[in-house]
């Protein structure tokens, strides 16, 4: 998030025109007369991070759709362009707002900008006002109420998983997909039946998972919304993992969604309440390390310092929570392995995680621990700095672009050869499998800790695809 | 960071010339949208509908390309898929009159691709497929939209690669390389982007579709192939080309080496080349872009040096290992303190990713700065130096040294904020006076970026009237009606009369009888 700090809260100029009923944060009617700029005063995209972009386009190989479309507008530098347009008073209009949403976040263009240009910031901010004064069409607004409504609670998302369970069982789901049907009737509707992997049996974790010998440390481990309910076996296997290299693993039972999701589509006051809701929820647990196995979740944890900072209450909690989150992989790294591996005679491609590999700079780490397996053959794939297209829920919002992407990165995937793909995040797993699927690649599929955790264990690695 | 980095919405004055926008403020605006307008309706009836941009919006982002100091909003952008689309919208620009700009990737640092405010941006993003590759005969044919590396990594699985590799090899694209005739680090062994263009195939500013050259080394008659490639743009659009694939090299050593001044590096470097050494690439940074380089990719160079050198050794193994001796005995010899070769592939990319950054890296320590070509001979190096320098101090304006050494091509980053009243005019004369004192050493303005709007006021001061008339000469032949990227290379249109229109007057080179119009 971008702060000016000083800066009051300021209202829009009374401009409306009379009986629009458009309040200063309220949506703005399509087609008022009156030119509005397109940001408010407050915390609109930085205009010294814009200055920051020295038109380069060293950004452009690496941004998904500048890959796709190969037009200005939907790269990094056009985007820095049209916000740039936005703070000298050009309206938020609906193109304008198409290339926003069209920004995958993957953060690729942070890595790959020489000059230092913060994008991740410019785009959070920007989506924050897109969210306040930009009103999407019926159907768009709608399908983006029933994600938000879903996705960030867990008993919500268990609620769908008898019917989902059911009607995988009923062996409906091949034969739909293959009918394409549901493709052709909302192409919507078919990504998200086509992501949602075969359902497994949940483990119930306990509160507390005590470290295996010596106690090396002390962590809290965030479950997740997404992870927690169609990828149990990642929890259970990162809580064991931790505990078979010292760690007492504490999961407190009243956490929820982190946010993410909802600071990634500009929905600022509802990822803020998310985050007090997971800062508290740790601090009464009382643990210096927060452990976090979906690269999307930490990434945005990492960044609570930014997203509370207004907020006099939060602000110093948020920071030192922000400083205490890591990434499974990276703690791990930290720690030093000491359980004994067992062989794991496999191919293994990893694939980066955008928002493990660009957002927080955690390529090394997963890899070295990889690589530690006995018996595990680490190959890499091509161009991976790309996004795979899922990018928490643009592939629900746009489904054919997203397929487009996750074709590409299954061809290079497969290209490997690898018997298995690791990667760390729950949106990778299920956009790659079901590109993977569609392009008739067989291939295992598992997060980085599960491998891990069949290393120690001495037991076949679990995962999508591969007992099935 | 200041706020204002490139707030400038309208072009610089474009020094000598008419800016763009005046020619739509004038009285033939209405005739310019008209021209525009019928444009728009072929351009719309051959190319799909996400191929043709006239919102205002989606057209500002196309207002700059590499060199975001002049910006200038086009009327109309298209992104053709295919020579038949580009020539179609070419042959409409030529019967309404409408200037065309083409543009690549927008990296071009000289504004080569700034757009013309009552003119189509020509944009060949979408023309990006590599449609052979002839290994045996180390040729491939891309289209203009292909970029730079990506030719590269098709074929270095089999042992080859491209070898002109500007900084921004990465997203530079193919056609842009042909238009400006881009060099690179490694142009020093290798030649320019001129010695690796066998064919093209150009939509002339007619909009007929010509082959240049070909899959042979050499076509007989004049050279056309050698007119084309290096004209900015100004005598068609390249819609193919035949490029030369070369052998991977057996060997390849890289060395970053460190030296208290850019005096001795400039030394170590003229006895390298003296001694008949031809390194693939010899690159220096002085103190400033090292700083730059470091902030952005963390690139490790030697602490404390007030220059650093980059060399490459390839070639034959055996080759290799001697010349590699002899550049650590001179650097050595001319005061190096650090010599550290890259041991590994990593080390070598970590080495040159420093370098390639450094530009965009500039960034860092600067909110603007503007980016210098100049030539001169490479025994004049120290000297040129010491005189920037001196030009620095005395303005008080900062100027980063980044070049290819190896062949004395210069590209000083005079470092301004644009925030600051006057800083721009003062960082133009700091960057117009270097120019001149490349000129005065004998070299040229420009070594590889091209003259694009940037450097066209430049010209008169390296060639006489005559010579630039003898330029236009080409340049009609090709282009009567000066609608393919007016304003670029020349500081006036000379010969041709008033963009757009028929010149009104024969040139007096044309009625001594000295030349002809074609």
């Amino acid at each position: 998030m971008v702060h000016s700090t000083g800066e009051t809260r300021q209202q829009l100029p009374p401009e409306e025109p009379p009986g629009t009923g458009a309040q200063a944060h309220g949506p703005v009617p399509v087609g008022t007369p009156a030119v509005r700029p397109a940001f408010d005063t407050e915390h609109p995209p930085s205009a010294a991070l814009i200055g920051d972009c020295v038109h380069c386009g060293f950004c452009l190989p690496t941004c998904p759709t500048y890959t796709l479309w190969g037009e200005e507008m939907d790269s990094p530098r056009g985007r820095i362009d049209l916000m740039k347009a936005g703070l000298e008073g050009a309206p938020l209009s609906d193109t304008m707002v198409q290339h926003f949403d069209a920004c995958l976040g993957c953060m690729a263009c942070v890595t790959a900008c020489p000059s230092g240009v913060q994008y991740d910031e410019l785009i959070e901010a920007t989506r924050v006002q897109v969210e306040r004064h930009h009103q999407r069409p019926a159907g768009q607004r709608a399908l983006r109420a029933a994600i938000f409504a879903l996705f960030p609670y867990k008993r919500r998302l268990r609620a769908m998983r008898g019917p989902l369970r059911a009607y995988q069982a009923s062996g409906l789901s091949g034969m739909l997909r293959r009918s394409k049907v549901l493709d052709r009737l909302a192409p919507t509707l078919a990504a998200m039946e086509a992501l949602a992997p075969p359902l497994e049996r949940r483990e119930k974790l306990p509160e507390r998972v005590p470290a295996v010998g010596q106690r090396r440390a002390v962590v809290g481990m965030l479950t997740g919304c997404v992870q927690g309910e169609f990828f149990p076996a990642v929890n259970a296997a990162t809580a064991r993992v931790l505990a078979a290299e010292g760690c007492d693993v504490l999961i407190p039972r009243r956490q929820g969604c982190c946010g993410a999701l909802s600071v990634h589509n500009g929905r600022q006051e509802e990822a803020e309440r998310f985050a007090r809701a997971t800062v508290d929820a740790f601090e009464r647990a009382g643990v210096q390390t927060v452990v976090v196995n979906a690269a999307g979740c930490g990434s945005s944890m990492k960044e609570y310092a930014d997203l509370l900072a207004d907020d006099p209450a939060y602000a110093e909690r948020a920071a030192r929570f922000a400083a205490s989150v890591r990434d499974v992989s990276e703690l791990l790294a930290e720690l030093g392995t000491v359980a004994p591996r067992h062989p794991v005679d496999m191919t293994v491609a990893y694939h980066d995680a955008c928002h493990l590999a660009h957002a927080q700079g955690v390529r090394a780490q997963p890899r070295a621990l990889l690589r530690e397996i006995p018996g595990l053959q680490l190959r890499e794939i091509a161009d991976p700095e790309i996004c795979c297209g899922s990018a928490g829920i643009w592939n629900v919002l746009n489904p054919e672009p997203a397929r487009e992407l996750g074709d590409r990165k299954a061809r290079t995937i497969a290209d490997t050869g690898a018997e298995l793909l690791v990667t760390a995040n729950p949106g990778c797993l299920m956009q790659v499998a079901s590109s993977l699927e569609r392009q008739g690649t067989r291939i295992g599929l598992a997060h980085t800790v599960e491998v891990l955790d069949a290393s120690i264990r001495g037991i076949p690695v679990r995962g999508l695809g591969i007992q099935r | 960071m200041s706020v204002t980095h490139g707030t400038t919405t309208t072009a610089g004055p474009v020094p000598g010339d008419t800016p763009p926008e005046a020619t739509s403020a004038t009285g033939d605006a209405h005739r310019h949208s008209a021209g525009i307008e019928a444009v728009g309706r072929v351009a719309r009836a051959v190319l799909p509908v996400t191929g043709v941009l006239s919102d205002p919006t989606q057209l500002r982002t196309y207002e700059c390309d590499g060199l975001a100091h002049y910006r200038v909003t086009p009327a109309l952008v298209v992104l053709p898929e295919t020579t038949e689309q580009l020539a179609a919208v070419v042959r409409a620009c030529a019967a309404h009159g409408v200037p065309f700009v083409a543009r690549g990737s927008g990296t071009g640092l000289s504004g080569g691709a700034l757009p013309r405010a009552d003119g189509v941006l020509v944009v060949t993003s979408r023309m990006r497929t590599i449609r052979e590759v002839r290994r045996a005969d180390q040729r491939a044919v891309v289209e203009p939209g292909v970029i730079n590396l990506a030719v590269t990594r098709a074929v270095t699985g089999e042992g080859y690669y491209y070898a002109p590799d500007p900084s921004s090899q990465q997203i530079c694209s193919i056609g842009g390389n042909l238009a400006e005739n881009s060099g690179g680090a490694h142009c020093l062994k290798y030649g320019f982007t001129s010695n690796h263009v066998l064919g093209a195939e150009l939509v002339t500013p007619q909009g007929d579709v010509v082959a240049l050259g070909g899959l042979a080394p050499d076509s007989p008659g004049y050279d056309l192939l050698g007119t084309v490639v290096g004209s900015e743009g100004t005598l068609g659009i390249a819609t193919t080309a035949v490029v030369r694939l070369v052998r991977l090299p057996e060997e390849v050593r890289t060395l970053l080496v460190g030296f208290r001044s850019t005096d001795d590096a400039g030394a170590a470097t003229s006895a390298i080349i003296g001694a008949g050494i031809v390194p693939a690439a010899i690159e220096m940074m002085d103190a400033l872009a090292i700083e730059a380089a470091e902030a952005a990719v963390h690139c490790d160079y030697p602490a404390g040096a007030g220059a650093v050198l980059v060399i490459e050794l390839d070639g034959a193994a055996v080759e290799v290992e001697h010349e590699y001796a002899q550049v650590e005995r001179f650097c050595t010899e001319h005061g190096a303190f650090e010599l550290r070769p890259a041991t590994d592939a990593a080390e070598r990319a970590l080495i040159w990713k420093g370098r390639k950054s450094a530009f965009a890296a500039v960034g860092r320590i600067s909110p603007d700065y503007i980016v210098q070509d100049g030539v001169i001979p490479r025994t004049a190096l120290p000297e040129v130096l010491r005189a920037i320098a001196e030009l620095s101090s005395s303005s008080g304006v900062r100027v980063a040294n980044v070049f290819h050494a190896g062949d004395g091509n210069l590209h000083p980053l005079v470092l301004f904020d644009d925030a600051q009243p006057g800083a721009g005019k003062a960082a133009e004369q700091v960057s117009g006076a270097i120019l001149d004192l490349c000129i005065n050493h004998g070299g040229s303005i420009t070594g590889e970026h091209g003259v694009g709007v940037d450097k066209a006021a430049y010209m008169p001061r390296m060639f006489s009237d005559d010579d630039l008339d003898t330029m236009q000469l080409v340049r009609c032949a090709f282009d009567p009606d000066g609608i393919s990227n007016p304003g670029k290379l020349f500081p006036t249109p000379r010969l041709c009369g008033e963009v757009p229109g028929k010149r009104k007057h024969a040139h007096p080179l044309v009625e001594a009888g000295l030349a002809d119009a074609f």
